[in-house]
């Protein structure tokens, strides 16, 4: 079926936002492969955005881990995170559908921050909407938003946060679809978003793959990557999906209480229908949908983009877990062995690899996925830092106590 | 297709006394769900020809402010299809009943019952169970976030059932879209005003005039016009109006304001 990956994805909206996907779907088939787009997207990428991002070996956690530890450098791309890749492609597509605004939710602020950021670009509108609670907690996010021009929308139904965001910029797309893009930042939502925004995001292993083959002639051996709804990782995992490489998504395991709100929909959800996307989520027996929770707002979403939930479900990649407290000490042990600061996000992925260096071969090639940088994230981590500081004393120590 | 449908009758019925069907929209629970029931009554008592209730949801993408908080505090309340369902089964109305609910509480309520081995047979075995316990309760069902291409599962469990499945249409829905909603649509044909989304609004916009037309030729069905309706003045502008009218977002703000339900319904008894 249309917009399907095995079972999962389609496009639950209502009929009066049906014409505008098909139009984005037009817009695609008549675009992205065209080369004059693809000339001024490699572009914006290389000369805007910092492209390619760097592969960065750890040496000081490699030595100690007995497998090579690698970086795909996303937190150095502009704005500190892999969410430019997508912006600046749908910004791009926008402009030749002839929208004049983009419209946008965010959750901690960084696609509204990198969908300003294209916008402000490209010479479009932005209106951003945001969860009030997050809002007031990422207020700094908000006043960089609307330094690029943005005008942000603070959301007030629901629980006010990222899921809510997304309900109201759906209405305010489906009201105003005639002048706007809805610039989705992640690779989840109705049919053809999943595809659109994976194809955007795809670079990140496209140029792994090639990086790897410069260096060793051979691909890795493991990636991972954190899966909140899912951009990153779909992107870190596209071009490797066909080869021999082993692939871990890891998601959001909340405090790891018995019963927390976590963002693990995977592995602790089971089918449903919420944003336009058939896929695994979290909900009551009612089918109510839950609050989510993850010390890292980029990992803080009920559901989980439909190929994932076909990835999980033929095998293909394995979904691991990790908690809230040990994403931050893989977040200290990150910045002091290797100057690295990551944000939450992929401190979970760096937690995983950590929490299972047992089961890794010895001269393994391990590639993470850094999505971004970490700046971000300092007042949850120094809120949290009284009972870390202590168990952490020097980085490398700190890498022996996590396993 | 079900030989004759109690939605389509009641419409029809209205229209041999020349006045459009009145369909009020009220969201289960509201304005208490002590009160709930009470206003159907009322509802029903005083001109209502086909009644909907809204199944309250976490996350209503096609509602405005009124009903979406109107769906927050039903859940806030404990209400649930189940809570309707048996409530329903014991509160004689004589308009038929319609539910307007999101795509994941149906497919949501017997999950637990239903077998499968694939995940879109877990769907339709669900579906079945739940059309099954609709029984004589409940003639239609409107499904917002479910558009053509989805409701494949949704139209086998409900004709199996005799309940219709009601299809949406709106101002940007093409010529060629509805012929193919008009192979599925049962009972009545909910036009969408406008681009937008639900919520009273003080005109009927000037698109939803080549929308009904559009639609007219389109579909043998009865139509139904919803989304902005609030008072029967709005109409006078329309030659050859809707078959039927929903109001929604104006009866639920006049009941949560601590209003009656039959004084809501007054004016539209008085414009016949």
């Amino acid at each position: 079926m249309k917009g399907y990956f095995g079972e999962f994805g389609g496009q639950y909206v209502p009929e009066v936002l049906v014409p505008p996907l098909l139009e984005l779907e037009e817009a695609m088939a008549a675009y992205l492969t065209e080369p004059a787009f693809q000339g001024e997207l490699a572009d914006l990428l290389a000369n805007y955005a910092g492209r390619p991002t760097p592969l960065t070996l750890c040496p000081r956690l490699s030595a100690e881990l007995g497998f090579n530890l690698r970086l795909k450098r996303e937190d150095l791309a502009h704005t500190g995170a892999h969410k430019i890749n997508n912006t600046l492609g749908q910004a791009l597509l926008a402009k030749k559908m002839g929208k004049i605004e983009l419209v946008a939710e965010t959750g901690a602020g960084q696609h509204g921050v990198a969908t300003a950021t294209a916008a402000a670009r490209l010479g479009l509108k932005a209106t951003i909407f945001m969860g009030e609670i997050d809002v007031e907690r990422q207020k700094i996010n908000v006043e960089r938003m609307r330094l690029l021009g943005a005008r942000v929308e603070p959301v007030k139904d629901g629980s006010k946060t990222l899921k809510d965001a997304i309900n109201e910029a759906l209405r305010h797309w489906l009201a105003n679809q005639r002048t706007t893009h809805y610039c989705f930042g992640t690779a989840a939502g109705p049919h053809p978003f999943p595809t659109l925004v994976k194809g955007f995001q795809a670079i990140i292993s496209q140029e792994a793959h090639d990086q790897y083959r410069d260096l060793l002639g051979r691909p890795p051996d493991l990636v991972v990557a954190a899966v909140g709804g899912g951009s990153n990782s779909i992107g870190a995992f596209a071009h490797f999906i066909p080869l021999q490489v082993a692939l871990v998504g890891v998601e959001a395991a909340g405090t790891g209480e018995e019963g927390c709100y976590n963002s693990a929909p995977l592995n602790l959800g089971r089918l449903g229908v919420l944003h336009g996307q058939r896929s695994m989520l979290l909900q009551t027996p009612e089918g109510q949908v839950l609050p989510s929770h993850s010390i890292s707002a980029g990992l803080d979403y009920p559901s989980v983009g439909p190929e994932h939930a076909y990835l999980h479900a033929i095998g293909r990649v394995k979904y691991g877990l990790a908690k809230d407290s040990e994403a931050l000490e893989a977040f200290l042990t990150l910045s002091r062995a290797e100057g690295i600061i990551p944000a939450l996000e992929p401190s979970h992925a760096l937690a995983w690899v950590f929490n299972n260096r047992q089961e890794i071969a010895p001269g393994s090639e391990v590639m993470v996925c850094l999505s971004g940088r970490g700046d971000k994230d300092l007042d949850i981590v120094l809120a949290n830092l009284g009972s870390l500081a202590a168990k952490t004393t020097t980085g490398l120590e700190a890498g022996k106590e996590i396993s | 297709m079900s030989a004759r449908s109690r939605l389509t009758e009641a419409i029809k019925q209205a229209n041999a006394d020349k006045r459009p069907a009145r369909v009020p929209f009220l969201t289960a629970g509201c304005p208490s769900p002590e009160r709930f029931w009470a206003c159907l009554k009322e509802l029903d008592d005083n001109g209502a020809d086909i009644i909907e209730i809204g199944v309250p949801f976490s996350d209503p993408v096609a509602d405005g402010p009124v009903i979406a908080a109107a769906s927050q505090q039903a859940l806030e309340a404990g209400v649930s299809l189940e809570w309707i369902l048996s409530g329903l089964a014991t509160t004689r109305l004589s308009a038929p009943v319609v539910l307007m609910s999101y795509a994941n509480p149906l497919i949501q309520y017997a999950w637990e019952r239903a077998t499968g081995v694939t995940l879109s047979q877990m769907v339709l075995a669900s579906l079945r169970l739940l059309a099954q316990d609709f029984g004589s309760l409940v003639a239609g069902v409107i499904v917002p976030d479910v558009p053509l291409e989805e409701s494949g599962p949704f139209q086998v469990a409900f004709d199996e059932a005799g309940v219709d499945l009601i299809v949406l249409v709106g101002p940007n829905t093409s010529s060629e879209r509805m012929a193919k909603y008009a192979l599925v649509a049962r009972g009545y044909v909910y036009v969408v005003s406008v681009l937008g989304t639900t919520g009273a609004r003080d005109e009927i916009p000037l698109e939803a005039k080549a929308t009904l037309a559009r639609a007219r030729a389109s579909f043998d069905l009865p139509l139904a016009l919803g989304f902005g309706v609030k008072e029967p003045s709005q109409l006078a502008g329309l030659v050859r109006g809707p078959d039927a009218v929903i109001f929604g977002s104006a009866l639920v703000k006049h009941l949560t304001e601590g209003g009656a339900a039959k004084d809501f319904m007054a004016p539209w008894l008085a414009a016949q």
